[in-house]
């Protein structure tokens, strides 16, 4: 069995529907459980007080704006070398929610740094390769609805992909490979120094597997969505020719 | 949720304005997907 079998539209509906009940629920148990524990029962932090149980909507949204890119960048070259559609509907399908994501850690970020920073906005490294991510993700978006051939729209979009993924990977490592600005550095790493105290890591960890989950989720009933559209499209094409 | 203290408005804002944006991804998704099914079943398919 091989995984590109389910480049198969009747093969990845048949398989999506069977395993997406058992994803929404993951995504339901693991948000509800990292936020509650989240927001009800940790301690304020010495320095930002509670304002602190920001970090359970700002880190998973930000790590899924940019990985949801990066997902998006390899159905592109999926696309692009081995002309699956089901990986460039995918693509699309992952757009909007890398968007809605890249919106909630911009609006969570703005809202938390004007009690911490004393500014809603800084032209910061991560900031602005942020920002840039946001507008490469509206044009993305965009440049699907634009335009009407949709294997042309694929090859186009893709290519997009590529470019934006220099701004998916400063959006990750700004932080790094600027060391200056007001965003610290990742409070998820490997490195366990670097890490936030264990009280916060859990929910937050817990959190985040949630909300890969729910990313997940969205994909597959995106995905199936945009089969059927494909389908619809296929059907009053050959109904206009009759 | 005076529990909050004096970043209570910022982080209820800031989950009110999360919720709304996923929750209407959520819905606008799960919305779609019934109509594009409806149409394919209302042609046979």
């Amino acid at each position: 069995m091989s995984i590109w079998e389910y480049a198969n539209p009747r093969r990845f509906m048949a398989a999506s529907g069977a395993v997406q009940p058992y994803v929404w629920g993951l995504a339901i148990l693991l948000c509800a459980t990292g936020l509650i524990w989240g927001f009800f029962f940790t301690p304020e932090d010495f320095r930002m007080g509670h304002s602190v149980k920001i970090i359970y909507i700002h880190v998973p949204s930000a790590f899924l704006a940019i990985n949801a890119w990066f997902m998006m960048l390899v159905a592109s070259l999926i696309w692009l070398i081995r002309r699956h559609h089901v990986s460039a509907l995918a693509a699309r399908a992952a757009a909007p929610i890398g968007l809605i994501m890249t919106a909630v850690a911009l609006i969570t970020g703005a809202i938390w740094g004007k009690p911490m920073w004393g500014t809603y906005w800084e032209w910061d490294p991560r900031l602005t390769s942020f920002l840039i991510l946001f507008l490469f993700y509206l044009g993305y978006v965009a440049l699907w609805s634009a335009i009407e051939q949709q294997d042309q729209a694929a090859d186009l979009t893709s290519i997009l992909c590529l470019v934006g993924t220099v701004f998916a990977v400063l959006s990750r490592y700004a932080a790094q490979f600027w060391n200056q600005g007001l965003h610290q550095g990742a409070s998820l790493s490997l490195d366990a120094e670097e890490n936030v105290a264990d009280v916060f890591w859990i929910p937050l960890v817990i959190t985040l597997a949630g909300f890969v989950f729910l990313f997940v989720a969205l994909v597959l009933l995106r995905t199936r969505t945009e089969i059927r559209r494909r389908r619809l499209h296929a059907i009053s094409l050959k109904e206009r020719l009759a | 949720m005076s529990w909050l203290g004096k970043y209570a408005f910022d982080i209820l804002l800031a989950y009110g304005l999360t919720a709304l944006l996923i929750g209407g991804l959520i819905l606008q998704s799960v919305l779609a997907a019934r109509a594009a099914r409806r149409q394919l079943e209302e042609r046979g398919e």
